[in-house]
């Protein structure tokens, strides 16, 4: 029996947006979550009593204007994302940090006059080139079999904007794109602080360091985001990340969403190659024209769908994305709020991010290559309960952090490794915030193994496959897959794994509903 | 360090066991003691890293061992995989064009696999020699392949070409060598069949198959019976005009018999640099292996797509050319003027009487147009190109076709 | 004073053969060589007696087969000899060879892995099939991508229509493996951590980078495309060294007519009006010539050679942002009789080939965080061969030399120069490796000759000791090297170019820039380029 013209499987934020865009079109759509709740990955949570924090995605820096427009996110409920403008901190040892206030440091506070200018003229050049490839964050990627002229369009508005720049910019652009972060940086800048907390940016959620080429890409992703039409700004939402997954889910619910919790799918039920349905853990079937998986693209195929009704060619490439994760979540319950050394007020509320220098960050990254965690960590820190008082009890405070690099696949086994590495976290941490450790009353790490398990994400990797230039574009998540549609009729794709990739932004989500309406899917 | 081989560690001394293979670049196969005992012309060739004759007295009078007589070719080189497990139908089905739920076992059936945008990569014959085991011949190597298909099934797959010699004795006379030979009820396996027979202390199987269009048997057997099985055929064999034969003998009957070979009649997949150079099964006259109903197999999608747009450029095809001077490579043209292909294989049939060849044609050439085509042949005689421009017909294959090779029970020459 | 039509700064092989090419273009051309001896860095140096050294490059195989012909280098003595291949050695007492026969190398492989073994066809399908990609561009000017010329537009074309003649999965695999890792590269084919490392060897050799990092899978191909006499990705030896190549390419810039001058260091380029008008040597005599090219680096060029106000600050910026720091050292050792490696067979024929202690991609990202750090590797990449076991011209009977490069090793040591103490302990990590495997190794040393960046620099003129003058990443490849707008040989300067391997394609003892550097400039003189034949084609 037909229920639904769609199935979207996985209530993620990714999946909720298709999903409402699907609805808003006029099908009949379903949302199956294997959780008590939709969110996924950016759910708010207790983790003790009392105690409440966003999973794993806790700043709010890329949620896609054309998703809140479309879906009206701020009728929903969204708080108002103007003046998103949360500091980021790069926090000092010494007890000197640099602040970078306003949308990605507009006014750099604690640096020489000399670092100001020319930081002012780097940020200017990152914007320009990051705007030069945002365009594409809203589109399928080039379809490489024979260039339809939609797709044509947007690379010529790439080549149009390119030559916009100017010839002598065009070509830095050119040059630098598929660099590395460290030596840009050391090219244009002095401070080490700065640099540092750049060349976190660019890295964090990848497996890759400051100074393995094509890092530079990860911090245009970053840039290309924007909070409230500010590019680059950077807010933690009212309530945690799942206030916004809240809005978006009641966005899918004013549209006709039916949403199905604690309902893991365990199929995608393929009839003479064209996907028809699911089956769930409960062995019932349900039935619909068009399959939409939010989840990752390796659990989709491999899993869902199975080997058996695709090509080896195929199973390889998707056997061969690269999904390791490199991030761990930190989640403190402290008795009080913590004091960051040389941090004021308006600081702690903002990004506090401990990355020294991008030599620091890179020796963090090198264990991970084989394996191994970094003795001296490298995160980014946020203190939710300062602005949002109702996540903690009366005095006491959240600490969230993300955490690089604790490698998926800890050789030692994360049974054994998890406890010296929440060690290495908190010592790191104690060098910047003295005394914190005796406040702590509960710690919760989550490596990425725990979420894998957790959040049903292989390899704990948050963009559900590593976001490196070859994994990109139309290899993302394969060649093959890329653009939504997939070789089976009528599944397709809409999470982070395909392009443009993960973080908060609703961008695979939206993308994907336009294809399948496009494609009268 | 340098110094680890502990006897514990047997991985390791079986790779240390294995380091001189160097000092030998072609193998023997098990059965070269008894070809080089009868090798008159030193006429070695390499087959997949294996010493194998290109004739082993006389050319000519080997291909007649075939057609009058018994002729034993070794086909040991041959790439062999064993495919075990529960789901070892289930895995092939997946893998290659035909229905293997369709071949029973002890039958035998020849196949052809793909990637996944159609192409192929290989045909082969595949022995089905119980419920849940078969194995798979082919001329190219597909392990990875193979391993990466059987992802999701309960199947072990193994190459065993090393292991395993296999012998194939083609020819008029061939039943009766076997019978002979007192491989008993042998008479009963029609084409296609396969059985084990005892053999010195072992097993052989023995299909009725082979490679020549002819009445013929392939024998497989572990490699340390090798020997005995090739004496008990040979002493059989020797009031029956039994010959050890070469590849020149029996690439001419195979093309008779109009039979392709992967990697000189079309480029498998795995070989292709170029992209042009790929074929899809219907483009090599493989077509008819093709089984839309079965469920989904490697390339289904894309043959689908290439059937249903119409995009499959190329078509081979049987030519028979006038006169009787091979055309081997020659280009093909319509109206003497337009190339529209390519002659992979060409001979003078000594049994049609004919000169045959195999083409690849562009469509529409081959395809819906086939009159007035064109060979312009270059025959180098004696430091100059004799060249001919010569009317080809397509004509159907096998273009040689002998009553003997199915008729049951098996003729008693 | 005698106005030269051309001086090149710089007998290095790549400035000879500039040289040689405008030479015969029927050009007045004077090469200027710091040292009393030409070669830069493709030199056979006698420093211990008998003993001739390949002391810095040490295999022929990338050097153009249309420069050889156009030059005659054969009937100047260049001689060639292929080997077979070598092996890795493990450390588990067995080793990986690779050998030139088809089925010996997959029963090779197969004593490792059955997978492996038949995973290589595909591997090497791949590989040939990016290599038929790039190859056409080793020969060509790199467009410029912004320039709205016929001959850019043209090459612009050209390139995407061969792009685009590889079909959308090819295309869609080119553009992944331009950025993948070698690694990961491999890891989509193989199984087994020593034929990865066997093969990630190709993927980082002459870079700072390890075999983990992305764009190493595009190195892969730079070393790939090798020739000895049409074979594609066989190497060879230059009979009586590497300096065989440089004297058989000044002898015969000689024999059409050319000058060369040794023991002449050029201190500055002269430029008047903004046009080159020729050199100052150190102790201030002055050469004149119509035009000047540079065989020296990018940086020596621009940066010491030419004064700052006679560059734009665009440009200027640029070249110092240029990447160039060098990544190899190389220990040459005399050896009084051939080394034995009880792991090899007596008779292994991979004893004459290139050996290797390094048996896994991670031992190998080691090495290289160790130079990320400032640090040489303390348990170093090895490439290490004795061509004396086919070539007898290069050490007394009996006795053997014995090349290793090594790799990793930092222009400077943890931020400060290098000293004798620092080379004398990298040189002993290099034997102590070599020891491990080769038992009396060190008793068998005669001379032993190190070299750090530091050396390659001070005698070769090597910026930073970087092998390649200039990284080879992607912001440093085709239009974009040495630096975007400048990448078709000419500089800012009139008649001042440059011909190294800072320019495209880079390096290698190859001869590609020195030729692509002389098309262009005999463009600009209008002048006749018929005694260049063209490029190989790739069909």
């Amino acid at each position: 029996m037909t229920s639904s013209d769609a199935i979207v499987i996985g209530g993620g934020h990714n999946g909720l947006v298709c999903a409402a865009m699907l609805a808003k079109s006029g099908r009949k759509v379903t949302v199956l979550e294997a959780a008590a709740e939709t969110g996924g990955a950016a759910r708010s949570e207790e983790f003790f009593a009392g105690f409440r924090v966003s999973s794993v995605a806790h700043v709010l820096n890329r949620l896609h204007p054309d998703v809140v427009s479309s879906l009206e996110l701020e009728k929903q409920g969204l708080e108002t994302l103007a003046g998103g403008g949360m500091p980021s901190v790069a926090l000092s040892e010494r007890g000197e940090p640099l602040i970078l206030r306003g949308a990605y440091g507009e006014v750099l506070v604690g640096a020489s006059a000399s670092e100001q200018a020319a930081w002012q003229d780097l940020r200017a050049q990152l914007f320009r080139y990051a705007g030069i490839l945002k365009p594409m964050l809203s589109r399928r990627p080039p379809d490489l079999n024979g260039m339809a002229l939609g797709e044509t369009l947007a690379l010529g508005q790439v080549a149009l904007a390119l030559k916009r720049l100017g010839k002598e910019d065009m070509r830095d652009f050119l040059r630098i794109i598929l660099m590395n972060v460290a030596d840009l940086l050391d090219e244009q800048l002095e401070d080490d602080r700065l640099k540092g907390l750049l060349a976190f940016d660019a890295t964090l959620g990848s497996h890759l360091g400051p100074r393995s080429p094509t890092s530079l890409l990860g911090l245009y992703y970053r840039l290309a985001g924007e909070t409230g039409g500010l590019p680059g700004a950077q807010m933690v939402p009212k309530g945690g990340m799942g206030s916004v997954v809240a809005a978006i889910a009641s966005a899918a619910g004013a549209a006709g969403v039916s949403i199905r919790t604690y309902t893991i799918v365990e199929k995608v039920l393929v009839e003479n190659g064209r996907a028809v349905g699911v089956e769930l853990a409960s062995g019932e079937q349900l039935r619909a024209p068009t399959i939409v998986s939010a989840v990752n693209p390796a659990t989709t195929f491999l899993d869902l769908v199975g080997p058996r009704e695709l090509d080896t060619g195929f199973v390889r490439k998707v056997r061969h994305i690269r999904m390791k994760g490199d991030a761990a979540k930190l989640h403190l319950a402290l008795d009080r709020p913590p004091e960051f050394l040389g941090v004021d007020a308006a600081g702690h509320r903002g990004r506090l991010v401990i990355a020294p220098s991008p030599n620091h960050v890179e020796l963090a990254f090198n264990p991970s290559k084989y394996g191994e965690f970094s003795p001296e960590p490298v995160m980014e820190i946020t203190l939710p309960s300062l602005a949002d008082p109702s996540l903690a009890p009366d005095g006491a405070c959240v600490l969230s952090a993300v955490v690089q690099y604790a490698p998926y696949a800890l050789k030692e086994g994360w049974a054994k490794g998890k406890p010296k590495f929440q060690k290495a976290i908190l010592a790191q941490l104690e060098k910047f915030a003295p005394g914190i450790g005796k406040t702590i009353r509960h710690a919760e790490l989550l490596t990425p193994a725990d979420i894998e398990a957790r959040y049903r994400m292989p390899g704990g990797h948050w963009h559900h496959g590593e976001l490196q230039a070859d994994q990109m574009l139309m290899s993302r998540p394969v060649f093959g897959a890329d653009g939504y549609d997939t070789p089976v009729a009528g599944l397709y794709l809409c999470g982070a794994g395909s392009h443009p990739g993960g973080g908060v932004s609703g961008a695979p989500g939206l993308n994907a509903a336009r294809r399948i309406i496009a494609m009268k899917g | 360090m340098a110094k680890a081989a502990t006897k514990t560690d047997t991985a390791l001394a079986a790779r240390l066991a294995r380091q001189d293979h160097f000092r030998m670049l072609r193998l023997g196969t098990p059965f070269q003691p008894r070809i080089d005992a009868l090798m008159q012309t030193s006429d070695w060739y390499d087959w997949a890293g294996y010493r194998a004759p290109h004739s082993v007295f006389d050319e000519e009078l080997e291909y007649f061992a075939i057609r009058s007589q018994a002729a034993l070719f070794d086909i040991s080189p041959m790439v062999k995989y064993r495919v075990e497990g529960r789901d070892a139908e289930s895995f092939l089905n997946r893998v290659t064009l035909r229905d293997v739920r369709k071949l029973r076992p002890g039958r035998v059936h020849y196949t052809a696999w793909c990637d996944d945008e159609g192409h192929v990569l290989d045909d082969g014959t595949l022995f089905r020699l119980g419920a849940q085991t078969f194995r798979l011949c082919s001329q190219e190597r597909h392990l990875p392949w193979l391993l990466d298909s059987a992802i999701g099934y309960d199947v072990k797959i193994a190459e065993e070409t090393e292991e395993i010699a296999g012998l194939a004795l083609q020819g008029p006379t061939s039943f009766a060598v076997l019978r002979e030979a007192g491989f008993a009820g042998v008479e009963k396996l029609k084409v296609f069949d396969l059985a084990e027979f005892p053999h010195d202390g072992g097993k052989v199987t023995i299909s009725r198959t082979g490679f020549t269009g002819d009445l013929g048997y392939e024998l497989f057997a572990p490699a340390k019976l090798a020997l005995s099985l090739w004496d008990r055929l040979w002493k059989a064999g020797e009031l029956r005009g039994i010959r050890a034969i070469g590849y020149a003998a029996l690439n001419r009957a195979r093309l008779e018999a109009g039979l392709i070979v992967a990697n000189a009649d079309f480029t498998t997949a795995d070989h292709a640099l170029r992209a042009d150079r790929v074929r899809m099964p219907d483009e090599i006259g493989l077509g008819f292996m093709i089984d839309l109903e079965k469920g989904h197999f490697n390339g289904r999608r894309a043959i689908v797509e290439a059937r249903a747009k119409g995009s499959m450029r190329h078509v081979l095809v049987g030519l028979e050319i006038e006169g009787n001077i091979p055309a081997e490579h020659a280009i093909v043209y319509h109206r003497k003027t337009r190339e529209v292909g390519l002659v992979s294989a060409a001979i003078w049939s000594p049994t049609a009487k004919r000169n045959i060849a195999l083409a690849s044609l562009s469509r529409p050439y081959g395809d819906t147009v086939t009159d007035n085509l064109w060979v312009e042949i270059y025959a180098m005689r004696e430091l100059k190109y004799e060249r001919m421009m010569k009317r080809a017909t397509i004509v159907p294959r096998p273009f040689v076709k002998l009553a003997r090779r199915t008729a049951n029970p098996p003729g008693d020459f | 004073m005698k106005n030269w039509d051309a001086i090149i700064i710089g007998g290095g092989h790549n400035g000879l053969v500039n040289a040689c090419y405008l030479q015969r273009a029927g050009l007045d051309v004077l090469v200027l060589e710091k040292n009393d001896w030409v070669g830069g860095a493709a030199v056979s140096r006698s420093l211990a007696p008998g003993f001739l050294y390949s002391n810095c490059s040490y295999v022929c195989s990338l050097f153009r087969p249309e420069i050889m012909r156009d030059l005659e280098l054969p009937r100047f003595g260049l001689q060639v000899i292929a080997y077979e291949g070598g092996a890795v050695f493990t450390q588990d007492g067995d080793y990986l060879a690779n050998y030139r026969d088809h089925h010996a190398h997959r029963r090779e492989f197969a004593r490792f892995s059955a997978r492996d073994a038949e995973a290589y066809d595909r591997y090497a399908r791949d590989v040939t099939r990016q290599c038929r990609f790039i190859q056409p561009f080793l020969m060509r000017t790199a467009p410029d991508p912004t320039s709205l010329k016929p001959r850019d537009l043209g090459e612009l074309i050209y390139l995407g229509k061969k792009f685009s003649g590889l079909g959308a999965a090819e295309m869609a695999q080119t553009l992944r493996f331009w950025t993948m890792s070698i690694s990961e590269f491999l890891d989509e084919y193989f199984e087994t951590d020593v034929i990865k490392a066997n093969f990630s060897i190709s993927g980082i050799i002459g870079t700072a980078l390890g075999p983990m990092s992305p764009g190493t899978a595009y190195v892969l191909l730079h070393h790939y495309m090798g020739e000895v006499d049409g074979s594609v990705g066989a190497w060879g030896y230059a009979r009586g060294g590497m300096g065989a190549v440089t004297k058989a390419l000044a002898a015969s810039f000689e024999a059409s007519g050319g000058t060369i001058r040794a023991g002449a260091a050029v201190d500055q380029v002269l430029v008047g009006n903004g046009k080159a008008t020729g050199v100052v040597l150190e102790g201030g005599e002055e050469v004149a010539g119509r035009l000047v090219v540079s065989n020296a680096d990018v940086k020596r060029t621009f940066l010491k050679l030419v004064e700052e106000k006679e560059l734009p600050d665009t440009f200027l910026r640029r070249v110092k942002n240029f990447k160039i720091r060098g990544s190899s050292g190389k220990v040459n050792i005399a050896l009084d009789s051939l080394p034995e490696f009880p792991a090899l067979p007596k008779d292994a024929p991979s004893i004459r080939g290139d050996l290797h202690f390094t048996d896994s991609v991670e031992r190998m990202d080691r090495a290289y965080d160790d130079w990320k750090a400032g640090k040489w590797s303390a348990d170093p990449f090895l490439d290490m061969m004795i061509p004396t076991t086919l070539d007898p011209t290069m050490a007394p009977p009996g006795k053997h030399f014995m090349s290793c490069f090594v790799q990793y090793c930092p222009p400077k040591v943890e931020g400060s120069d290098w000293t004798d103490a620092d080379r004398d302990a990298f040189a002993e990590t290099v034997v102590s490796q070599i020891a491990d495997y080769s038992p009396g190794f060190r008793d068998r040393i005669v001379h032993m000759e190190v070299r750090t960046p530091r050396e390659l620099e001070a005698e070769v003129g090597l910026t930073e000791g970087n092998i390649f003058q200039g990284e080879l990443t992607f912001d440093q490849l085709l239009f974009n090297r040495p630096v975007p707008g400048y990448a078709q040989y000419r500089s800012p300067v009139d008649g001042l170019y440059i011909c190294g391997s800072s320019a495209h394609p880079g390096g290698g003892v190859m001869g590609a820039p020195g030729r692509n550097a002389a098309v262009e400039i005999l463009r600009d003189l209008k002048h006749s380029s018929k005694h260049m034949s063209p490029a190989h084609d790739v069909i």
